[in-house]
């Protein structure tokens, strides 16, 4: 899909060059991270893609087609394009800033409006709520939303994204992360994702390509990243604690089947109903639902002991703090857990329902088996 | 705004009524002659109003189209932008009675050289501020508009003057006013206008009329004020304040 060959950029007036010889190919589908410290020349590989720098030397093929000899205004409006600062047009509604690409390309109005409303429910943003909206009335999270639903609204086959989510905190961060993810699985785009976090990287990619100094120095996917670094720079970048890492490849509805776990309890249960789950259960805690799977909430054994006005589960349970969808990684199930001190968490999926309920034992097994 | 025009309104009457106290019993005080002078010829001084709004507005039409165009281009070469800065800002040292001199010998004597003095005074504020506003975007947004596949036609038109458009804007302002002012004085190469007024007033001795121009400039300079002021806010709110519902 994308052929980088002999790829160069000397920049005026420097001698050593910003990217050297630089030879990569990414296949029709993938998301490809490159990960490097900062300078390394990630970001000028990528600008140099959709042209925004020109190469000094060497070949861009795009589906087989010499890039560098394409109209490079036709050339970006069929790249995606994210970056960390966003770069929302403040003078212009949400609607407006979305259609960008779409009136470059004078699509009919009706079919504007129609794809913006597409793409806007897509990453998660009530139309009605939101297309009138000015950027200054958004969230960080929310605008980082935007500037995705920008860059897709006219369905690129490529996507160019350059610290798309470096700028909100770490929980919307995950939590954009493993949108995107679940989007990209649908859409199946070629991604080119620019980072310097490689837990990020390893996250996100189907292939990592480890720059250093303006050279690739290693082109692999994550779990060989991992398990076979090409040299000592590349097994710093992964750090010592390879195993963790692992963690941040493996999405919890992966291992959610193979973990037997007591069958969460009504809320109408009655306390002996109650007392037989504890005993079973091996977190010392039942999660309780309400009639439409919904997450109610967990008794402890301490709970039960409570007086309360009530006698049904529903009375004794007490609220969760906060749980995990079922698309998230086992690290952010661990992350999750060492924040609200628990050695479990209750997982939900996408309509809000309880998933299941992984611990940190249930962890603890998939980095064993896997090294 | 209000408030301004009734502070205006309040230093005039105590001036009157200080003239009023210190003139004679049987004379009639320099206020009313003044409020005299104004009733009676008040055609007169209307249509000088009105030549002196008409050099204001032609010179700040003139004046814009050419230091928005010459603000917007050294916006896009860094290496002149300095130079012209320079030339803008050494035209608006020149004193203006010296300017109008200059002007003199090269255009005679008439609404035209009062036209292109004006024009020449006024360029620094609105090239400046056009150069400035559109320099100081946030880059992210221009890179994004142009990763986006715009072209840079398109980025301009769509992007940077509506963004920039504020600080034009005030760059006008600025030059408007000042130019109202400056305009009396063009009077002196025969541009005509309110000047003409203070100008025969102060050769002939004859207060009222002085006073009746410099009313008459007053109020020209704080009505445009007020007016740019106006479109200022109602272009802030329009584009970048407001709230969803």
């Amino acid at each position: 899909m994308i052929k980088l060959e002999g790829l160069t950029k000397v920049f005026p007036g420097h001698n050593i060059p910003a990217v050297k010889e630089l030879n990569l190919e990414i296949k029709e589908g993938d998301v490809c991270v490159l990960v490097g410290p900062s300078g390394c020349g990630k970001t000028t590989t990528m600008k140099m893609i959709n042209r925004l720098y020109e190469p000094t030397g060497g070949k861009i093929y795009i589906r087989g087609e010499n890039a560098l000899q394409m109209d490079p205004i036709k050339l970006r409006l069929d790249i995606g394009y994210v970056i960390q600062e966003i770069g929302l047009f403040p003078h212009m509604t949400i609607e407006e800033n979305i259609a960008t690409v779409p009136n470059e390309k004078q699509w009919p109005k009706d079919k504007t409006k129609e794809k913006v409303k597409e793409v806007m429910t897509l990453v998660g943003l009530d139309p009605d709520v939101f297309k009138d909206r000015y950027p200054t009335a958004l969230s960080g999270g929310q605008r980082q939303r935007v500037g995705v639903a920008r860059a897709m609204v006219s369905d690129p086959p490529i996507m160019l994204m350059d610290e798309p989510f470096g700028a909100v905190d770490p929980i919307t961060r995950a939590r954009l992360q493993n949108e995107f993810l679940r989007i990209q699985e649908r859409m199946g785009k070629t991604i080119v994702f620019v980072t310097h976090d490689i837990d990020e990287a390893i996250k996100m990619s189907d292939t990592i390509a480890v720059m250093r100094e303006g050279e690739l120095i290693q082109h692999d996917t994550p779990s060989d990243l991992l398990s076979a670094p090409a040299d000592e720079f590349v097994s710093n970048l992964v750090g010592r604690n390879r195993s963790i890492k692992r963690l941040h490849l493996i999405r919890i509805n992966e291992i959610l089947e193979d973990v037997d776990r007591g069958k969460p309890i009504p809320e109408d249960a009655k306390k002996d109903d109650i007392e037989k789950s504890l005993a079973d259960s091996d977190i010392r805690s039942v999660i309780v639902v309400d009639k439409d799977n919904k997450l109610k909430g967990v008794i402890g054994v301490n709970d039960l002991k409570r007086k309360t006005g009530g006698e049904v589960a529903g009375d004794y349970c007490q609220d969760v703090s906060d749980t995990v969808t079922s698309d998230a990684t086992l690290n952010d199930a661990l992350s999750v857990m060492l924040e609200i001190g628990e050695g479990y968490v209750a997982v939900v999926n996408e309509d809000d329902q309880y998933a299941g309920t992984i611990t940190l034992g249930d962890l603890l097994n998939v980095v064993k088996e896997d090294s | 705004m209000d408030q301004l025009l009734w502070a205006v309104f309040d230093v005039l009457r105590a001036a009157g009524n200080g003239m009023l106290l210190s003139a004679q019993s049987d004379d009639p005080g320099l206020f009313m002659q003044t409020v005299n002078w104004i009733s009676r010829r008040s055609e007169m001084l209307m249509e000088l109003m009105l030549e002196h709004l008409w050099l204001v507005v032609l010179t700040l039409i003139i004046a814009v189209a050419i230091s928005v165009t010459v603000g917007i281009i050294i916006s896009y070469y860094e290496s002149i932008a300095q130079t012209v800065l320079g030339i803008c800002q050494v035209l608006m040292v020149i004193p203006s009675m010296a300017m109008l001199a200059f002007m003199v010998p090269l255009f005679g004597i008439g609404f035209t050289t009062g036209v292109i003095a004006l024009v020449l005074y006024s360029l620094l504020p609105i090239v400046r501020n056009t150069y400035t506003g559109i320099r100081e975007l946030d880059p992210a947004i221009v890179e994004a508009a142009k990763g986006m596949g715009m072209t840079e036609r398109r980025i301009l038109f769509k992007i940077k003057i509506p963004l920039a458009r504020p600080v034009i804007m005030a760059g006008v302002r600025t030059a408007a006013v000042m130019m109202i002012g400056i305009a009396a004085i063009a009077a002196y190469v025969g541009a005509g206008g309110l000047g003409e007024l203070i100008f025969s007033g102060i050769s002939r001795g004859h207060q009222p009329m002085i006073i009746a121009g410099a009313i008459g400039v007053s109020i020209i300079a704080v009505a445009f004020d007020y007016l740019f002021y106006y479109g200022e806010k109602r272009f802030a709110v329009e584009g970048r304040t407001r709230e969803g519902n």
